[in-house]
């Protein structure tokens, strides 16, 4: 069973535990420039949106990427990126309707979320459950419950 | 590591910009942040220099801890001699620009001279320019980030800068940087802008390492559930800093109208229950709260302004979400001036952090401002027609947005309240210390909040001591003078952390002492840390003797010394300042005229 990073932008701080987590993970340092998953704010910090790789089942990154560089981990789900593969093109990063693949000029590699192995550091960063690792076929359950109760208000 | 070990020198009039070493001796003794920029300010400037001549040293520093993965690591201070005190200043921000300084691969940001012409400062890592802000100069806080991030193509820099205030040298200007968030006390923008400088805008890619990582984030997981877990952080959390209104007026610690009261009738029409509540029209003041880097409190209130009130119903230019009122914004602006009117508050908040002024000594002039005009000793002649009576939310916001601009009264109160008053020939009614303006509790009722404030190096400061426990409990100066020492030392360590001070109550010294040691090398116990406390707390000392201040300047106006508080828990109290400072001076190991004895200063190694 695959499992899904679930973004709650409503619970979103943007302290900036999760791009921390990430660089830390990936790159052995506090980095959120070298972060995969990113926190956009708008108007002044009204709101906070995390962002990063949804893994599509077909992923243009994927399909795009002239030298099979981009690879499914079976166990996770996850679109893996080898760096020994990776030639730098970044047709990837064209490729991807998102913007979730990145380029990074230090390496000369692309980087992108590979849910670190199927333990996301940033989900267990982040402190106000904004972002969460759940069923990949249940990520609309908060949601879908929320709706059922606001439908049939208990009495 | 934790320090990047190399700082960033700067020269204004000569143009030039160099990284150097970071003097790790120094780092040893000092710590970071605070502490460091104190070292790097005492040896780089002549205490005796006009704070706004290009002698004077700006410094913007980041402690060891500033980047890291360790809760409210997004801390940095600027330390420089302020402009509204002739006082070292040393005022510590949040938000997300310091921890970019550090990513960029700078521990401090030493700044000398003053550029022929306004510039702003462009970092990129290693990659350091000096571009012109012709462009920008004159226009606002918020615009300049705007402009920068467009004009850069980048919309990851983080900007620190100052308004018009800055610029013109309003003497309690203050530094902005993240559109909201503030160095915000004792002048540190005008000095900004007496050096020419609009503007920082830094993008860091380097990251920042620490000595133990593994160690360090096993305790960082725990100090992280620790702070989440602590009673304290929940408050700041769900309420804000502004929960302390409520207290403060039940204790009858509230200053009001200048201090002339000390309960306020109209503080649940400001309070975090008047900002969550919807009005009558669907308008709720608050929207959400937001943390600062790294930080899992997020005390911060995001909140917009009615759009029907006076203040913005025709300027949609104000009707989006920004900073709201913190206590101190809501005391300066609220009873400080006996105004209880929500959206004019945050109106008037606006106005500090689109122009880049503090509000704490913006209210404490404005109230000294509508105490002159209530005794006729000012007129409507001076204050542009604007009737400046107690409780006047126009005249508020008009005077906020009057001296962020420079504008008619405005240059008057941007002079602080000291030299307002002063040159109205009333120097008693600035409620200040050192020429700095008080924050929101009044020393009649907190005793040893009145020792911190009339010993804190950067003038009056809430922010400098903890002694709220104490003072709650007990409302004689019995007992204050050692919990004052002490708590000054421990927060000269937590500010010298890049950590933020809200996280004491649910760590203790302890949980810093952990990381540190963790982040850094070599052996870190709490006696060296508070010994690097006391050594930065008698430093500054130094600084403001050799600048001219003596025991004369550590005191209070007055109106606390001598007239009784009127009501609330301390009725009939005044501060009892000539019992405790006696013993705080001895407890630090001072001469009775309040200078360190040599035996101290060679204590602490600074002889």
């Amino acid at each position: 069973m695959h499992k899904s990073l679930l973004i709650d932008p409503e619970k979103c701080t943007s302290c900036l535990q999760c791009e921390m987590a990430c660089s830390f993970e990936h790159e052995g340092v506090f980095n959120p420039a070298k972060s995969r998953i990113k926190v956009f704010e708008f108007e002044h910090g009204r709101t906070a949106i995390p962002y990063t790789c949804t893994q599509c089942d077909e992923a243009w990154c994927m399909h795009a990427c002239p030298v099979e560089a981009i690879t499914i981990n079976l166990a996770t789900g996850a679109k893996e990126v080898d760096e020994d593969v990776c030639v730098g093109c970044k047709v990837c990063t064209i490729a991807c309707p998102f913007g979730t693949i990145n380029y990074n000029q230090d390496t000369g590699k692309v980087i992108k979320c590979d849910l670190c192995g199927g333990d996301p550091e940033c989900a267990k960063a982040c402190p106000t459950g904004a972002i969460t690792y759940v069923d990949a076929n249940w990520t609309g359950y908060d949601r879908m419950r929320e709706s059922a109760l606001r439908a049939h208000p208990s009495p | 590591m934790g320090w990047q070990r190399k700082i960033l020198r700067v020269d204004l009039t000569k143009g030039t910009a160099a990284s150097e070493p970071l003097n790790m001796e120094w780092a040893n003794l000092y710590l970071g942040e605070r502490g460091l920029a104190t070292k790097y300010l005492w040896e780089n400037m002549d205490p005796k220099v006009d704070p706004m001549a290009p002698d004077n040293v700006l410094i913007f520093a980041t402690g060891p801890l500033t980047g890291t993965m360790a809760s409210t690591s997004g801390r940095y201070a600027v330390v420089t001699k302020g402009p509204l005190t002739g006082a070292i200043a040393c005022s510590n921000s949040g938000g997300k620009f310091g921890a970019e300084l550090k990513f960029a691969g700078y521990d401090l940001l030493v700044i000398h001279g003053r550029s022929p012409k306004p510039v702003y400062l462009h970092i990129l890592d290693d990659q350091v320019e000096f571009l012109p802000a012709g462009e920008i100069w004159g226009t606002s806080v918020w615009h300049t980030e705007e402009w920068l991030k467009a004009h850069q193509q980048n919309p990851l820099l983080k900007v620190a800068a100052i308004g018009v205030a800055g610029e013109r040298g309003v003497r309690f200007a203050c530094i902005i940087n993240d559109l909201h968030r503030a160095a915000g006390r004792s002048g540190v923008g005008a000095v900004m802008g007496s050096k020419n400088l609009k503007a920082i805008a830094v993008h860091g890619t380097v990251g920042v390492k620490v000595n133990d990582p593994k160690r360090f984030m096993q305790v960082v997981k725990e100090t992280k559930a620790k702070l989440w877990d602590n009673d304290g952080r929940r408050e700041l959390t769900e309420l804000g800093t502004n929960a302390m209104i409520d207290s403060m007026q039940e204790f009858g610690g509230l200053p009001t109208r200048n201090f002339q009261a000390v309960q306020f009738d109209g503080y649940d029409k400001i309070n975090p229950e008047a900002m969550m509540e919807a009005k009558p029209n669907g308008h709720r003041n608050l929207i959400t709260n937001k943390a600062c880097f790294g930080c899992t409190i997020a005390c911060g209130r995001i909140a917009h302004i009615d759009k029907d009130h006076f203040t913005i119903v025709n300027r949609k230019e104000y009707w989006h979400a920004s900073g709201g009122l913190e206590y101190e914004t809501a005391f300066a602006f609220g009873p400080m001036v006996g105004v209880d009117d929500i959206d004019a508050l945050t109106f008037a908040g606006y106005m500090m952090n689109e122009q880049g002024m503090d509000p704490i000594s913006f209210g404490g002039t404005l109230a000294a401002a509508m105490e002159l005009y209530e005794m006729g000793v000012i007129t409507e002649k001076e204050t542009d027609g604007v009737p400046l009576n107690f409780g006047n939310a126009e005249a508020l916001t008009i005077m906020a947005e009057k001296t962020g601009k420079y504008e008619g009264f405005g240059q008057t109160l941007g002079l602080g309240s000291q030299r307002m008053c002063e040159k109205y020939g009333h120097p008693e009614l600035s409620m200040s210390v050192k020429g700095q303006e008080f924050a929101g509790y009044d020393s009649r009722a907190l005793q040893g909040m009145g020792l911190g404030y009339a010993t804190s190096n950067r003038g009056a400061c809430h922010l400098k001591q903890d002694t709220y426990d104490q003072d709650m409990e007990d409302q004689t100066g019995n007992g204050k003078a050692q919990p004052c020492k002490k708590s000054q030392d421990r927060i000269a360590v937590i500010d010298s952390t890049g950590l933020c001070l809200f996280t004491a109550g649910g760590w203790g010294m302890e949980g810093f002492r952990k990381q540190i040691d963790a982040a850094c090398e070599g052996e870190w116990t709490r006696e060296r840390l508070l010994e690097i406390g006391e050594r930065i707390w008698n430093l500054e000392r130094q600084f403001n003797l050799a600048a001219g201040f003596t025991a004369k300047d550590d005191t209070l106006p007055e109106r606390l010394l001598k007239v009784p508080a009127p009501s609330g828990t301390a009725k009939g109290r005044v501060n009892e300042l000539d019992k405790m400072l006696p013993e705080y001076y001895k407890l630090r190991g001072w001469t009775a005229k309040g200078v360190p004895t040599k035996k101290t200063l060679h204590r602490l190694g600074l002889a």
